[in-house]
């Protein structure tokens, strides 16, 4: 025998002693570079949604300046009795707030008063106004939004000049900073402390109630199709290439095709919610056809056999007991392809979804803008008053994507069945 | 009546027909062996309601797209009518107009051809309105009569329903077929008409890209260049290279860490929140690159010396779209890793190799060509990726190598050409078709090699 001449490996030798060693801290710094790595790429995120809030709190926040208004010695002419009852809304229409509010301005503050105040400062006195018409007999103290450059300084972000008017101000006690809702509620304006969120937020709803209501009933019937009674032949072979490559083809070609089908064929308005949501339609329906098939095929064959062994057609076995089964799962894949669809940009920029909307849409077929357009669009504004109101816009739409994304989390926990 | 009015009618009319023939059915003595009932009552109504409904509904659409015809012809059926001026624009701009005055549309006109033509179009179309409305509801009526005689209890109402039903579902899974059909058809028309006026050579080999076309005929530089080499190469610069070498070692390290070493509680919570990084909307990506990542960039080439550093960086965008690559690599990676038997990871531990020798020499090797699919699927995700590089990258179509310098890409182009207001037939939007095609085609081979490669692997396991 051969072995009987070896010489068994001295493990206690300083050789083998170093190379164990080096073979360990070999592993060692392998086991932390993969740390590493998972900790570099949870950081970008944080990294992210730091940056994000960061910036964006701030554009939940208004600053307003505290103007007095003279309105007997003003130029205004309205009766305070016109404002009672009918006829309120046109005595206001015609009189001249603008103008009074730039005076007022001009008097109190000096010459250039004006341009401290936002262009629809005037609105708020108009409202104030409106609200209380006895403010009209005498002088009154009204919050009014302040400029773009008043409100970064305010915020501590802005050039020596603005300092300097919000630091006088600020010594006049004439200034707050405090949460606005006009940013919830307004819609896009040309300037960033009047715009507001709302138009593109109830554009985004509609076009996803129009997206869910075309998306879901053709991939949950056509999963139930290619799972449950397609036959095995060349047709469907077809029909799931299909379905698989659509949901890799990139969304930008989803864009180009309802530009080119949507709108120049079938000549659908343009900018409408309807076809945001064909468009998208079309993008989510693969992503239902997949999580729907795997729902439906992780239903039992044995509740089919049994539905079948007391006497159920075939059309009774599914929808009667697959579809029920299947439906938690089938939702969690909908809610999923939806959240995508949210965020998806794109598409929507293809097919005029990016026209500047200052009403929020009141239809399918009304022009309107949807929330990441929104981003989009204030991202390329020059003033330096929509970084934040961009950031601000990100965080409610993270938001709503966290939600959609928590609900989907919730639904499969808790309907989830282990067979 | 409006439409809606009538469609409410039918669906209406379907309902009660779906009561009373259900009523009838359940009516049926429930009799043993040849006497009993073929199908449930249920069956029965939802045949009769199918019939009522589905008639009349297809006589609708057709209505609708044939009555403006001729409600137009009947309007233009008189001395005013015939007054108008011959088939040409200023024809179609009054009869779009009586349209818009009759619909309400437009509250004044412009054109007295189009008053005087209103009360005749008004009362044409109330008219074809009428006969619209009531042939509906009769057809309404006589398809839901027709189907109530056949309710008895041998009728098989559930053979036919239930072939309505395969229908619809075969119908609804068309639809996926229909949907690449028109990708395609519209790509590719629309593409043949650019290669009518720029020849593909030019197109696909060409070096110099500069689609302005001008308005005037004389204008400088009015032909415009198509030559989209420089968008092919910022494509694979930023999405292929930059962006991979971000993503391949962070995704693959990480997810060799979370299967391998992490604790199951660890890996429990950290990869939900890495795949948060893919679900962050890509525009959220796009505006973190261009406020945050590329001036700090900049500034860091600034300070290094490096000459040409643009804000619009190809390195911006790459490291961003890296990022938001992480996930697809780590997760495709993990699921190759876990599909390597358990007994090649036991023999390697048993011979005395350490954890990560087993991983370097053993795992990865064998799961490589799992990984490598997942990697080509990330490429196409990438280049097909269109907000952050349109934010975050340029428009100038350099041909350059200098990650700090400006690249633009095939997406960024498309969007950029689409977005302009431009007359739909030049050169300039056809472009974009072109690329969407070209786009289209590579995106479609990587993901089709990818999935063969992934499947061919999957195979040598099972």
């Amino acid at each position: 025998m051969n072995s009987a001449g070896r010489t068994p490996t001295d493990w206690k030798s300083g050789a083998m002693q170093r190379r164990i060693a080096r073979r360990y801290a070999a592993e060692r710094r392998f086991r932390l570079l993969g740390l590493a790595s998972v900790l570099l790429s949870a950081g970008f995120l944080a990294f992210l949604l730091f940056t994000m809030i960061g910036n964006g709190w701030r554009g939940f926040t208004q600053t307003d300046i505290k103007l007095s208004v003279d309105f007997p010695a003003s130029t205004l002419i309205l009766d305070p009795a016109a404002l009672e009852g009918f006829g309120a809304r046109q005595a206001l229409a015609g009189a001249d707030f603008e103008g009074v509010t730039a005076a007022a301005a001009d008097e109190q503050f000096g010459e250039g008063g004006a341009r401290m105040l936002s262009d629809g400062a005037w609105l708020a006195v108009r409202d104030a106004v409106a609200a209380k018409p006895d403010l009209l007999s005498g002088k009154a103290n009204i919050w009014v939004p302040a400029a773009t450059a008043i409100d970064l300084a305010a915020k501590g972000s802005a050039d020596r000049d603005s300092e300097a008017a919000y630091a006088r101000l600020d010594a006049a006690d004439a200034v707050r900073t405090q949460f606005s809702t006009t940013f919830l509620t307004g819609a896009d304006a040309t300037d960033p402390t009047l715009v507001g969120i709302w138009g593109a937020f109830k554009g985004s709803l509609i076009t996803m109630i129009a997206t869910v209501l075309i998306a879901f009933p053709i991939g949950v019937l056509s999963a139930l199709y290619l799972e449950e009674y397609a036959p095995r032949n060349r047709w469907t072979d077809l029909i799931e290439v299909s379905i698989n490559n659509l949901a890799a083809v990139p969304s930008i070609i989803f864009g180009l095709l309802g530009l080119a089908v949507f709108l120049n064929f079938m000549h659908l308005p343009r900018s409408a919610p309807i076809v945001g949501g064909l468009t998208l339609a079309l993008m989510t329906m693969p992503v239902i056809v997949i999580a729907g098939r795997n729902a439906i095929k992780a239903v039992p064959p044995s509740i089919r056999d049994a539905a079948l062994g007391i006497g159920a057609s075939r059309v009774q076995v599914v929808f009667h007991h697959v579809l029920p089964l299947a439906l938690p799962g089938i939702l969690t894949g909908t809610i999923i392809g939806m959240a995508r669809a949210l965020g998806e940009t794109a598409p929507l920029l293809m097919i005029g979804m990016r026209a500047f909307i200052s009403q929020p849409p009141g239809g399918m077929t009304e022009p309107a803008t949807v929330l990441p357009v929104q981003i989009f669009l204030w991202s390329d504004e020059v003033s330096r008053g929509f970084v934040e109101k961009t950031s601000a816009a990100i965080i409610v739409l993270l938001v709503f994507l966290l939600a959609m994304n928590g609900l989907a989390i919730y639904l499969r926990n808790k309907f989830e069945t282990r067979w | 009546m409006s439409r809606a009015a009538i469609l409410f009618l039918i669906l209406g009319l379907a309902l009660v027909a779906w009561a009373s023939a259900r009523a009838r059915a359940a009516g049926f003595a429930p009799g043993l062996g040849a006497q009993r009932p073929h199908s449930r009552p249920g069956h029965h109504g939802w045949y009769v309601a199918l019939w009522a409904a589905v008639p009349a509904l297809i006589f609708l659409g057709i209505w609708a797209n044939v009555s403006p015809g001729l409600v137009m012809g009947a309007a233009l059926d008189n001395p005013a009518g015939q007054a108008l001026p011959p088939p040409g624009l200023q024809r179609s701009a009054i009869l779009a107009e009586l349209r818009g005055l009759a619909s309400g549309r437009i509250a004044q006109g412009f054109q007295p051809q189009a008053a005087a033509l209103l009360p005749a179009y008004k009362s044409s179309a109330l008219h074809y309105g009428i006969i619209g409305a009531v042939a509906a509801v009769l057809l309404a009526f006589a398809g839901g009569a027709f189907a109530f005689t056949r309710v008895s209890p041998q009728f098989r109402a559930r053979t036919r329903v239930e072939r309505v039903v395969m229908a619809v579902l075969l119908i609804a899974s068309l639809i996926a077929i229909l949907t690449t059909i028109g990708i395609i058809a519209s790509l590719l028309f629309e593409s043949l008409r650019f290669f009518a006026r720029v020849s593909p050579i030019e197109f696909l080999f060409g070096t110099v890209w500069s689609p302005q076309t001008a308005i005037r005929a004389d204008q400088v530089g009015s032909s415009g260049a198509f030559g989209a080499v420089p968008l092919f190469w910022g494509t694979i610069f930023i999405g292929a290279i930059i962006a991979m070498i971000v993503a391949i070692p962070l995704g693959l390290m990480s997810a060799i860490y979370l299967t391998q070493y992490a604790r199951p509680v660890v890996r429990k919570w950290m990869k939900p929140i890495l795949e948060m990084l893919a679900g962050v909307p890509t525009v959220v990506y796009g505006y973190f690159a261009a406020l945050t990542v590329a001036p700090a960039l900049r500034n860091f080439a600034a300070a290094i010396g490096i000459p040409n550093a643009s804000s619009e960086s190809a390195l911006a965008a790459g490291l961003v779209m890296g990022v938001m690559i992480i996930p697809f690599v780590s997760s495709m990676a993990d699921d190759s890793i876990n599909a390597v038997p358990q007994s090649m990871r036991d023999g390697s531990l048993a011979m005395g190799a350490t954890t990560s020798e087993t991983i370097r020499k053993v795992l990865v090797p064998a799961a490589l060509p799992g990984v490598v699919g997942g990697v080509l699927l990330a490429v196409s995700r990438a280049i097909g990726e269109t907000m952050i590089v349109v934010m975050a990258a340029g428009l100038a179509a350099n041909l350059t190598a200098n990650p700090f310098a400006s690249v633009t890409t095939v997406t960024t182009q498309i969007v950029q050409l689409l977005t302009g207001d431009q007359e739909f037939e030049s050169a300039k939007t056809l472009a974009a078709f072109a690329l969407g095609l070209v786009l289209f085609i590579v995106t479609l081979l990587l993901n089709i090699v990818a999935l063969r490669v992934v499947k061919k692997y999957r195979e040598a396991y099972e």
